[in-house]
């Protein structure tokens, strides 16, 4: 009869926990309402994609000598392209389906540039850790989505750019009054993306200790511990923090000390260097013309950060 | 073949910690369930109904239920609820409430061939029920679903990843830090392909064992 008892117990645990899924998924299924991204992190849905209104007409008779990616664009009539989809002002989606963001529109005015209509871009949503196999297998024909530039990933794929230059910042709650820089970080929950640079660079710069470090898949994921108060720090490129910021300012604040420097660059086969400097061209071209700046104000820039663009970088 | 060895010579640390962390949500998990889903198989069959129905419910319920869920709702749900429970013990409890219930499936079939006559014959000794499950029918459950229940665990093992998504750095993380870190993608995964045969290899030798050693002679 003991046993029964015992048994009893776990019984009514587990009523409990059917409880509460049945309370979870009546969350989960809301629409992204007033929180914005943060209301829902698991499917990162939240508010509208407005984008900065810049108009991209198609360029005609485009010509790159000796391109197989470019032959292969020219041939389907439209171009894939690899981007993120859970970085409000960066790489978002919308819960219409709407991309919009500063690296969405920078792919969309490569695309515009090299004779495709930004209509006919296929997007591919590819997370950080499959990136060099997306571009080395010709998944995508380039990536545009936060992708630093760094010798190592030299080694399996090409960059075009830089494009962007972001640097390592802290995302805090409104009222955390005791982070005030990154050296004050020591005892503090810091959360980032598995694997990233931004969290090896916490670990090897010891700015916390181990066991204080969360690593989720997604910065939204992040996001929503932070909100939670399971984490007092979120940490990646200011760019990506000051989006999130920008959604619910009324909660959230960037620290705005930016460490490191991080190279924002558009992957590329590899071995296509007649593609690589063609975008590198048209990078150097919208430098001239200002529409880099447009974008920038249009979409970045309304987190309340300034940036020029840097010069392009031929390797 | 050099850069295929220093892949993991270069990034031990990440991978030591990797594994580590797999063997303890393993073994953990393991436990965890085993000791669960003996309680759910007790309920299931208990003669008081209400506990039969609530066993039932659990294991049909979880079965049905994605892993990911699980862990989403312990991780992400739990602290709207006031819950706070750390990353680490949450996946030690998502593995248990999910394994839990396919451990007690697996068992509630080796009682099932344990012959009726057995626990009338206990009854009529005077055992209680408790008496009856704990000393003739278990132990003679457990011997019969030796194979399978090793492939459960087998099956957990290789569910421990998902813990990855999770802010739990365990195996099926490695791949992250080292993409990251511009390692050879193909090299990282055939070490973490070969690190968890260590794992399963001794699990079928156990398996071996067990069924040699408990084989049932009916």
């Amino acid at each position: 009869m003991i046993s029964c008892k015992f048994a009893s117990l776990v019984g009514v645990a587990a009523l409990a926990f059917v409880a509460a899924l049945g309370g979870c998924s009546k969350n989960s299924s809301a629409p992204g309402g007033s929180g914005g991204a943060a209301a829902d992190p698991l499917t990162g849905t939240g508010d509208k994609c407005a984008s900065s209104g810049v108009k991209l007409t198609p360029a005609t008779d485009v010509k790159i000598e000796g391109s197989k990616t470019f032959d292969k664009i020219k041939a389907a009539g439209k171009v894939v392209v690899g981007v993120k989809f859970d970085q409000p002002n960066l790489g978002y989606k919308d819960a219409d389906g709407k991309r919009c963001g500063f690296d969405v529109e920078i792919a969309q005015l490569v695309a515009s540039r090299l004779g495709i209509d930004p209509a006919k871009i296929e997007y591919k949503e590819i997370p950080s850790t499959n990136r060099e196999t997306a571009i080395k297998g010709g998944e995508v024909d380039y990536y545009v989505g936060t992708y630093s530039i760094s010798d190592k990933r030299k080694n399996d794929v090409g960059f075009a750019g830089p494009y962007f230059i972001a640097g390592q910042d802290l995302l805090l709650r409104k009222d955390e009054a005791a982070i005030t820089s990154k050296e004050t970080l020591k005892g503090k929950k810091v959360c980032s993306a598995t694997g990233s640079t931004p969290l090896q660079r916490v670990r090897d710069q010891k700015l916390t200790e181990d066991e204080n470090i969360s690593e989720f898949k997604t910065y939204s994921e992040c996001v929503s511990q932070l909100l939670d108060k399971k984490v007092d720090a979120v940490t990646t490129d200011d760019a990506i923090l000051k989006g999130f910021a920008a959604q619910s300012p009324a909660k959230l604040k960037v620290l705005g000390q930016p460490f490191g420097q991080e190279k924002y660059g558009i992957g590329v086969n590899k071995e296509d260097t007649a593609f690589r400097n063609a975008i590198n061209d048209i990078l150097e071209a919208v430098a001239k013309d200002g529409t880099w700046k447009k974008i920038y104000d249009g979409t970045l820039g309304l987190s309340g950060s300034t940036a020029t663009q840097p010069p392009v970088d031929r390797y | 073949m050099l850069e295929f060895f220093g892949t993991l010579t270069h990034n031990w640390d990440i991978f030591s910690r990797g594994f580590l962390t797999t063997l303890k949500l393993f073994l953990v998990g393991a436990v965890g369930s085993l000791v669960l889903g003996t309680a759910l198989a007790t309920m299931r069959v208990c003669p008081i109904p209400v506990l039969r129905g609530l066993g039932a419910a659990y294991v049909n319920t979880v079965r049905n239920t994605p892993l990911t869920l699980v862990f989403a709702f312990l991780v992400f749900a739990a602290p709207k609820l006031g819950l706070d429970i750390a990353f680490e013990p949450a996946a030690y409890l998502a593995l248990t409430i999910y394994t839990g219930a396919f451990i007690c499936e697996t068992l509630r079939s080796g009682i099932n061939t344990v012959p009726l006559g057995q626990g009338e014959a206990a009854r009529a000794l005077g055992m209680t029920f408790g008496q009856v499950l704990y000393l003739i029918v278990l132990p003679q459950a457990f011997r019969t679903v030796v194979p399978p229940l090793i492939s459960m665990l087998n099956a957990m093992l290789k569910n421990t990843t998902v813990a990855a998504g999770f802010s739990v750095v365990e195996a099926g993380a490695i791949q992250a830090y080292l993409s990251e870190r511009g390692e050879n993608q193909i090299y990282t995964l055939l070490w973490i392909t070969l690190g968890f045969l260590c794992f399963v290899v001794p699990l079928i030798i156990l398996q071996r064992y067990l069924e040699q050693k408990w084989a049932v002679a009916r």
